[in-house]
């Protein structure tokens, strides 16, 4: 099938978010759509998908035009798309998961259980994707969870396959099987749109590239072979370092020092188990992990986020197990949390607001309880300028922010105080290339400043760019702490639960 | 910087966009955020995220379906119709008369007699007037009860059961003691703030210890609350002597609010210490650290606990002004108007005082225009009766129709074809992952 873009343009009010886009995807094709978070990518894929429509342009089905009103229309046509978040029901299985939609239905609306099941295998089979129809999702690895959203598409027939952000919760294995799929899938005749940010895998499966940038397409039928940085500076408009200039570490005292310590969930298993280790002022210790394996659990014990906890943790000498956030975040701890949106930035509030979450109660925010918003605002401008965050002004609602701007704000309100400590968790997911280079610039400056970092990512570009040593975590245990010269097989390993 | 979280058209909808990878960080420390956020937060949206227009188109909408109604229950309409193709005109000027009559009688019954003005009656000229705010001054009270605790996240159903344990102690206090006039008010109303921050704060202190969600322990308190106060009102050092039905003695003049112009009229203070209640939450709320950590921790308080912020003391914080509010707000009756404590005594306020808090948007502020249009609703719905025999009824009606109209505010945008700034890409971003 051959898909065909023409001029397509989406307004959401004053705000253009495709200008004109026109593209075309053949078949037997991977087509990389390489652009910033923002830029447009996802609103272009859902007017393809059906879910807007778009105030100008045009679809083409092997030069004949169409029009979506809903993604029944379009899987109808033959597109199929795997979302960034799947849309799967936990508790199903994968067969009732793969028929939910287009169940088959027998005599007095009973359900053909079997069929499902017969068409996963089937399809498996065609294409290699190794899984069991009977299992229950929730269960299955997200990797897993990703090839069941791919049965799901082959099996409405699907002749084209939108892959929203694929690799984003993928381990470096997973995103290798996953692109050798891909791969598979093009040769059986498929058209493949690939929508990522991640310039390693487009330069590694794209046959073609497009990149937008602003809603608009910026370059057209880009060769894979292009260089890294000069794809980066496509998709930013500008020249970026990918690499972080630093020099080598000068390590001082422990501040953090972690022995023993284990967090219990609800039903008493360790999620984390016995974690002992330290982090040195002025440098970066990154813990590298598969996501879901303890390292979370992790940070949260040490911000003192989580009860059921065992075992010691300090800051400087001061033990923190049993002690309260505000007690931990006094000592010169800075806390970047994981989920940004949900733990880091009360969208409702203003950047201004947001900037003394977590010191409002100390002068000159507020004194006996009344708060200066003056000196809240001044603060809020002053930190928007120097943290490059890119917004109207101080007074906007975080909400509004895009991710890399939250970002900005959160490192602002953390980075502003006195820091003995910093505590990152993945601090540049989802974050477009410009901001992944601002963050890790700050990260090193707070190191080279003497603060000792701890950051957890399971990026390992990331972790390569940052850490001075590197510990692995896998199920909960530490499997080991390594120099950064490391391999990365190696390290993939480690993160594979290989002992080291 | 005005009031933070109002109009915003992009509340945080995190909580609909976990998708199957969020089930590793189910187990946190405060399980029970999770659970009232989902439960409450799509009301809290809803209410909070309304802007002014919406409130108000959705006060002429329930007006426009009032006017149906009046003319339903006119038995000129009904008669006229009768003949309505011999002389459809007779229909369409009875419908005329009976609507305008109506609102007429009911919006000067909320406001001023101008009949009585026109004659140089002035007690009379403004007794509708001195009506409303009479009614008015516990319903906005209580609203605040709601309404702070809405500011934080916790949906407080249990402004009745907070009443009517707070008339226990300001009752006492009002006609057990004796001191000088107004210090025995203010003691009066301290002890009726206090039984009922008490009572709230039960309800506080147990959501942030055993994560039990208010609305349930809210609703069963609310029946430990009045059936205590019916068991007290047959105890011998509360019950009235020589009276055998639940009714307090008559609190001590000292103890009564001071009525403004006589007997004629019943305003009282009471309306004064409401609309000073106002400013100090509107204060609170929007200029104290206190507020702004209720508002935290209301807009998200994920973010609130990572940011240090002690969540279940703010909760706890967030209900015991509650229950003040419904204790001064039953003391507007136990200490103005009723100047006893009956079974009654609460009527039917404390759940009036949700409506009051939504119509409200959950603003100090809003719930003071709530609770007047409320109170003028009530007082002007019993001259309407009174005078054209329109059933009071169809004030509870619009009432009903008002609140129905704000939780729905998509209803009211589509009728008044409203276009609502980025709703489209809002409802998209919760569709996915949802």
């Amino acid at each position: 099938m051959r898909l065909e873009l023409r001029g397509i343009t989406k307004r959401f009010g004053s705000l253009v978010a495709n200008d004109d886009i026109s593209l075309t995807v053949e078949p037997g094709q991977i087509h990389a759509l390489l652009g910033e978070n923002g830029a447009g990518k996802s609103t272009l894929m859902n007017v393809l998908y059906g879910l807007l429509q778009p105030d100008a342009g045009q679809i083409l089905i092997d030069g004949e035009p169409v029009t979506f009103t809903s993604p029944a229309r379009a899987i109808e046509a033959g597109i199929g798309m795997v979302h960034q978040h799947f849309m799967l029901v936990p508790v199903f299985t994968v067969a009732e998961n793969v028929e939910l939609g287009a169940e088959s239905v027998g005599p007095l609306g009973m359900l053909r259980t079997g069929e499902a099941a017969d068409a996963v295998r089937e399809v498996s089979r065609k294409y290699g994707l190794e899984v069991d129809p009977d299992a229950v999702t929730e269960d299955l690895p997200v990797g897993i969870q990703q090839r069941v959203e791919i049965i799901k598409a082959l099996t409405r027939d699907a002749q084209c396959l939108i892959l929203d952000e694929p690799t984003a919760v993928l381990t470096p294995q997973e995103t290798d099987e996953l692109l050798a799929i891909v791969r598979q899938l093009r040769d059986s005749g498929k058209a493949i749109v690939l929508i990522t940010h991640k310039l390693r895998e487009v330069r590694e499966a794209a046959d073609v590239i497009t990149v937008i940038r602003r809603g608009r397409v910026v370059a057209e039928a880009v060769s894979p072979q292009t260089p890294e940085s000069e794809l980066a500076g496509m998709m930013v408009g500008r020249d970026v370092s990918l690499r972080v200039d630093k020099e080598p570490a000068d390590p001082g005292e422990p501040v953090i020092g972690v022995s023993n310590l284990s967090v219990f969930d609800s039903a008493d298993r360790a999620i984390v188990d016995s974690v002992s280790f330290d982090v040195r002022a002025g440098e970066v210790l990154c813990v590298a992990g598969v996501q879901g394996n303890g390292q979370s659990e992790l940070v949260e014990a040490i911000m003192g986020l989580r009860d059921r906890v065992s075992g010691d943790a300090r800051v400087g000498g001061t033990s923190i197990v049993g002690r309260s956030t505000k007690r931990i975040l006094g000592l010169g701890v800075g806390y970047v949390p994981e989920d940004r949106e949900h733990d880091g930035l009360v969208g409702s509030f203003t950047i201004a607001q947001n900037l003394v979450l977590d010191s409002i109660d100390t002068a000159p925010w507020s004194r006996a309880g009344v708060i200066d918003y003056g000196r809240i605002r001044d603060h809020g401008v002053q930190m928007v300028e120097q943290f490059d965050v890119r917004a109207q002004s101080a007074a906007v609602f975080a909400s509004t922010l895009s991710g890399g701007n939250k970002q900005k704000v959160v490192l602002a309100r953390e980075m502003s105080r006195e820091l003995r400590v910093l505590i990152a968790a993945q601090p540049t997911r989802g974050l477009d290339v410009g901001s992944i280079e601002f963050v890790h610039r700050r990260i090193i400056e707070a190191r080279d400043a003497g603060v000792a970092c701890l950051v957890v990512s399971s990026e390992l570009d990331e972790v390569y760019a940052l850490a001075d040593r590197i510990m692995v975590m896998y199920a909960g245990r530490v499997a080991g702490i390594v120099e950064p010269d490391i391999s990365r097989d190696d390290l993939g390993l480690l993160m594979a639960g290989a002992t080291g | 910087m005005s009031d933070p979280t109002n109009n915003d058209p992009l509340m945080d909808d995190r909580e609909a966009s976990t998708g199957l990878s969020g089930s590793t960080t189910a187990d946190t420390l405060h399980p029970p955020t999770e659970l009232t956020s989902s439960v409450t937060g799509e009301l809290r949206r809803a209410v909070l995220g309304m802007n002014l227009l919406v409130s108000a188109l959705a006060v002429v909408l329930a007006l426009a379906i009032g006017a149906v109604l009046i003319a339903l229950s006119s038995p000129n309409v009904i008669e006229s119709a009768g003949y309505f193709f011999a002389r459809p005109l007779d229909t369409v000027s009875a419908i005329w008369q009976s609507v305008t009559s109506a609102y007429s009688a009911l919006f000067q019954g909320a406001l001023i007699n101008i009949d009585a003005l026109r004659e140089g009656d002035i007690s009379r000229a403004f007794y509708p007037l001195s009506e409303t705010l009479t009614v008015s001054a516990p319903l906005i009270l209580a609203g605040l009860a709601v309404a702070i605790p809405f500011r934080a996240g916790l949906f407080n159903i249990g402004a009745q059961g907070q009443m009517a344990f707070a008339a226990i102690g300001g009752g006492f206090v009002g006609f057990a003691i004796s001191l000088p006039a107004g210090v025995h008010l203010i003691v009066s109303l301290i002890a009726a703030m206090l039984f009922g921050a008490f009572y709230a704060g039960i309800v506080g202190f147990l959501k942030a210890r055993t994560g039990a969600h208010e609305v349930i322990t809210t609703i069963m308190l609310n029946y430990i609350a009045i059936y205590f106060l019916g068991w007290v009102l047959n105890q011998d050092w509360f019950q009235r002597e020589g009276r055998n039905d639940p009714i307090s003695p008559i609190l001590s003049d000292t103890a009564l609010f001071p009525r403004f112009f006589g007997d004629g009229l019943r305003v009282h203070a009471g309306i004064v210490v409401a609309v000073l209640a106002v400013v100090v939450l509107w204060w609170t709320l929007t200029k104290t650290t206190l507020g702004f950590k209720i508002q935290t921790v209301g807009a998200n308080a994920s973010a609130a606990r990572t940011a240090g912020i002690d969540v279940g003391r703010i909760w706890i914080a967030a209900m015991l002004i509650a229950g003040a509010m419904a204790g001064l707000a039953v003391s507007m009756n136990v200490n103005g108007t009723d100047k006893v404590v009956t079974a009654g005594i609460v009527g039917n306020i404390g759940f009036d005082a949700i409506t009051v808090a939504l119509l409200g948007r959950g603003s100090p502020f809003g719930v003071l225009w709530a609770g007047l249009l409320f109170g003028g609703l009530r007082a002007g719905g019993l001259a309407m009766q009174a005078s054209t025999g329109t059933p009071i009824d169809i004030v509870l009606v619009l009432q009903a129709l008002i609140v129905l109209f704000i939780a729905a505010p998509a209803l009211v945008r589509s009728v008044f074809r409203i276009r609502a700034g980025g709703t489209e890409a809002l409802s998209l971003a919760k569709g996915w992952g949802t």
